[in-house]
C-alpha cells in the first residue's frame, strides 16, 4: 500500500504563474468533465465537443455571433471587475442592464418617428444613466444603512425585470403589435450601426474595446486605480492611507451600473431593435464568471468573454443538433467557475505529497 | 370579512411560508458555523427538480423527498469541498453553486415541464418545519455539540486550539444546510406547486438568506421573520382580490422590495449586526499556518 498523503502548504508569496495558469486549468478540466457528461448521455465526446465548441465558429457568421455575445459579457465584466477589486459584491448587473435597456430604449421609443445622428448617443447616455441609477440604490443602502449589497442588488434584478414586464405589456406595448408583449421597433438612426454588412456584430463591440482601454488606463495609471488596488488587498491599509471607502463604493457601483446599462442598450438597439421581455439570456450573471475567469484584468476579461460566449453558441447548437437542453451552457459556465475557484488554491498554496510517517514533522 | 376567509388566508400563509422556513433554518446553521453559502437558490432548484423527477419515475413519496434532500446534500458537499479543503472564496463559490444549480435543474427538468403529478398534503411539512426550528434552537443553545458549532463560527482558531475539528464541524453544518434546502425545494415542486417549471424557486433562496440576517442569526426569529414575510406577500395577493387596481407586476414585486426594506431596517443598527453575526463568517480556516 502506498502511504502518500497530500498536504496543502502556504507558498508565502502568491504565484504569478498560477494566477494566469488557473483559468487554463479550469477550462481544460471543464472540457474533460463535459466529455464525460456527454458520453453518459450517449454521444461520442469528440462529436459532442466539436458540435459544442468548434462548429458554432466555423463560419464568418458564427464568429460574428461569438463577438456579438462576447460584447455585453465583456462590457459588464469590466464594470464588475471595478466592484470585485474593491471587495464589493455587486451581483445585480442583470438588473442594471435591464434598467439601461428601459432608459435607453424608452428614449428610442419616444423618438420612434424622429431620425437624427444625435439619437443613438442620447440613447447610450440615457442607458448609462439608467444603469447608474439602479446601481446607486444598493450603493447608497450599503454606505448609509450598512445593508448587504449582495442581497439588495440581487433583489433589484427581480424588480427591474418586473418593471420591464409591466412596460412591455402595458404602456409601451406596440399599438400595431397584435398584442404581443413588445414595444414598437426603433427607427434606423436609433440602432447600433453594424460593423460588417450581413453580420450582426455591431458598434457595441467598439464601445467595449474602448472601455477595456479606459479600464486598463484607470487601473494602471490613475490614483483611483491605485486606491482600488490597496482597498482590495487590505481594507485596513486603505483606511489608514485616508482613502475614502464610501466614495470608492459609489464610484465602483457607478462604473458598473453605467457599463451594464450600456450593455443593455447594446442588446435592444443592436440585434433586437425593440424591447421585449427576454432581452438578456442572463448576461448580467454570466459576466460574474467572465470577470473571475479574466482575473479582474481588462485583457483577461476579453479572452474570458470569448470563451464564455462560446458556451452560449455551443448550447444553441447542442440543442439543435443533439437535442440537449440549452441550459447545458449554464452548467458548463458553473463548472468553469467551480474549477477556477478550486484551481485558485494553487496561487497561494502548493500541494506536497508526504509519506505518512513524515507528516508530523511538517 | 368572514371566518372562512381568515382561515383560508392563514392556510395560504402557512403553505407559502414553509419553504422559506426550511431554507433559512438550514442556512442559519451553516452561517452559525462561520460559513456563508450563497448557493441556497441553486440547491433549492436542484432539490425541486430531483424530487419531481423521482416522483414521476418511482411514484414513491418517501424516495421523492429522500432524493430531493440528498441532492441538496450533494450540492452542498461540492460547495464544502471547495471552501473548506480548497479554501476558495465563499461568496464566489456560493454564486457558482447557484449558477450551476440553475443550469443543472433546467437541464434535468426540461423533459418534465408540464408533466402532471399528484401533490402531497403540505400540512405534514408545515408541522415538520416548526419541529425543525424548535430542534435546531434546542441543539444550538442547549447542547454541547451546538455550543461547539457556535464556537467554531465565533473563533475557529480558539476552537481548533481546544482540539475540535473545525473542518468536520463546518462540513456537517454545510451539509445540514444542503439537506434543508433540498427539502425546501422538494416541498416546492411536490407539495406547494405541485409541478416543475424552470426557475420556479423565483428568488426564495435569496429571500431565505436575507431572513437569516433579519433574524440576527436566531432560529426563533427566523421563523417569525419568515411568517411576517409570508403574510406580507400573501396580503398583496388578497389586496388584489379586493379590487385594488394596481398592475399585477407591482404585486409580484412586493416580496423583493419588502426584503430590501427589512434588510435596511435591521442592518442600519451596525452594532447589533456586528454583535450577532458569527465573527468568523466568510473567513476561511487554514490549519497549516
Amino acid at each position: 500500500m502506498i502511504n502518500i498523503y497530500p498536504k496543502i502548504i502556504s507558498r508565502g508569496h502568491p504565484s504569478l504563474l498560477m494566477t494566469y495558469l488557473a483559468p487554463i486549468i479550469a477550462i481544460v478540466l471543464t472540457l474533460i468533465t463535459g466529455s464525460i457528461i456527454f458520453s453518459f448521455m450517449g454521444f461520442t465526446p469528440f462529436f459532442a465537443l466539436h458540435t459544442f465548441f468548434i462548429s458554432p465558429i466555423s463560419t464568418y457568421y458564427g464568429v460574428s455571433e461569438l463577438f456579438l455575445k462576447a460584447t455585453p459579457l465583456a462590457l459588464i465584466a469590466i464594470g464588475l471587475s471595478f466592484c470585485f477589486k474593491n471587495n464589493i459584491y455587486n451581483i445585480g448587473a442583470e438588473g442594471q442592464l435591464t434598467m439601461g435597456a428601459i432608459f435607453g430604449g424608452g428614449v428610442g421609443i419616444f423618438f420612434y418617428n424622429v431620425e437624427g445622428f444625435w439619437l443613438l448617443p442620447l440613447i447610450i447616455i440615457c442607458g448609462a444613466i439608467g444603469g447608474i441609477i439602479w446601481a446607486m440604490i444598493p450603493a447608497i443602502l450599503k454606505v448609509r444603512f450598512n445593508t448587504n449589497e449582495i442581497l439588495t442588488s440581487l433583489m433589484l434584478v427581480y424588480v427591474a425585470a418586473l418593471i420591464l414586464d409591466y412596460l412591455v405589456v402595458g404602456p409601451w406595448r406596440d399599438p400595431d403589435g397584435l398584442s404581443f408583449p413588445k414595444t414598437r421597433p426603433f427607427n434606423d438612426s436609433a440602432r447600433m450601426p453594424l460593423l460588417f454588412e450581413g453580420l450582426r456584430v455591431h458598434f457595441g463591440l467598439i464601445l467595449t474595446i474602448i472601455s477595456v482601454f479606459i479600464a486598463w488606463f484607470i487601473y494602471s495609471k490613475t490614483m483611483l486605480g491605485y486606491q482600488l488596488k490597496v482597498a482590495g488587498l487590505s481594507p485596513k491599509a486603505s483606511r489608514f492611507a485616508g482613502f475614502n471607502q464610501n466614495k470608492l463604493v459609489y464610484i465602483t457601483f457607478g462604473i458598473c451600473g453605467a457599463l451594464s446599462g450600456i450593455a443593455g442598450v447594446g442588446e435592444v438597439t443592436g440585434p433586437i431593435g425593440l424591447i421585449y421581455r427576454d432581452i438578456s439570456p442572463n448576461y448580467g450573471f454570466t459576466a460574474i464568471i467572465v470577470a473571475f475567469l479574466g482575473r479582474l484584468h481588462p485583457v483577461g476579461i476579453i479572452f474570458a468573454s470569448i470563451v464564455i460566449a462560446l458556451t452560449y453558441l455551443g448550447a444553441e447548437d447542442a440543442q439543435l443538433f443533439m437535442q440537449v437542453p440549452q441550459a447545458v451552457g449554464f452548467v458548463f459556465q458553473g463548472l468553469v467557475l467551480f474549477y477556477l475557484l478550486g484551481a485558485d488554491l494553487l496561487i497561494n498554496y502548493r500541494i506536497s505529497f508526504y509519506k505518512r510517517s513524515l507528516i508530523n514533522e511538517h | 370579512m368572514n371566518i372562512d376567509l381568515i382561515f383560508s388566508i392563514i392556510n395560504i400563509v402557512l403553505i407559502a411560508t414553509t419553504p422559506l422556513v426550511f431554507a433559512s433554518i438550514g442556512e442559519l446553521v451553516t452561517e452559525k458555523s462561520g460559513v456563508l453559502n450563497l448557493g441556497v437558490e441553486g440547491m433549492m432548484l436542484v432539490g425541486a427538480v430531483t424530487a419531481f423527477v423521482t416522483l414521476v419515475i418511482t411514484n414513491n413519496y418517501f424516495l421523492t423527498f429522500l432524493f430531493g434532500m440528498l441532492s441538496g446534500l450533494l450540492m452542498s458537499s461540492l460547495f464544502a469541498f471547495l471552501v473548506l479543503i480548497l479554501l476558495s472564496n465563499q461568496v464566489a463559490t456560493g454564486l457558482a453553486l447557484t449558477i450551476f444549480g440553475i443550469g443543472l435543474s433546467s437541464m434535468i427538468g426540461k423533459k418534465y415541464i408540464g408533466t402532471p403529478i399528484e401533490g402531497v398534503n403540505p400540512y405534514y411539512f408545515i408541522i415538520l418545519s416548526f419541529f425543525v426550528v424548535y430542534a435546531v434552537n434546542q441543539f444550538l443553545y442547549k447542547t454541547k455539540p451546538g455550543l461547539i458549532l457556535r464556537a467554531v463560527g465565533e473563533s475557529h482558531i480558539s476552537a481548533h486550539a481546544q482540539g475540535y475539528n473545525v473542518i468536520k464541524i463546518r462540513f456537517l453544518s454545510i451539509a445540514f444546510g444542503g439537506l434543508m434546502c433540498g427539502l425546501a425545494g422538494a416541498y416546492m415542486s411536490i407539495a406547494y406547486a405541485p409541478m416543475w417549471q424552470e426557475n420556479m424557486v423565483a428568488g426564495r433562496g435569496w429571500i431565505a438568506l436575507a431572513l437569516v440576517v433579519f433574524a440576527t442569526w436566531k432560529p426563533g426569529r427566523a421563523l417569525l421573520g419568515a411568517y411576517i414575510f409570508g403574510s406580507v406577500s400573501i396580503l398583496q395577493m388578497n389586496l388584489q382580490g379586493f379590487g385594488v387596481r394596481i398592475p399585477a407586476q407591482f404585486f409580484v414585486m412586493a416580496p423583493y422590495l419588502a426584503t430590501i426594506i427589512v434588510l435596511v431596517i435591521i442592518s442600519s443598527d451596525r452594532l447589533r449586526i456586528k454583535l450577532s453575526a458569527p465573527a468568523c463568517l466568510t473567513i476561511p480556516f487554514f490549519r497549516g499556518r
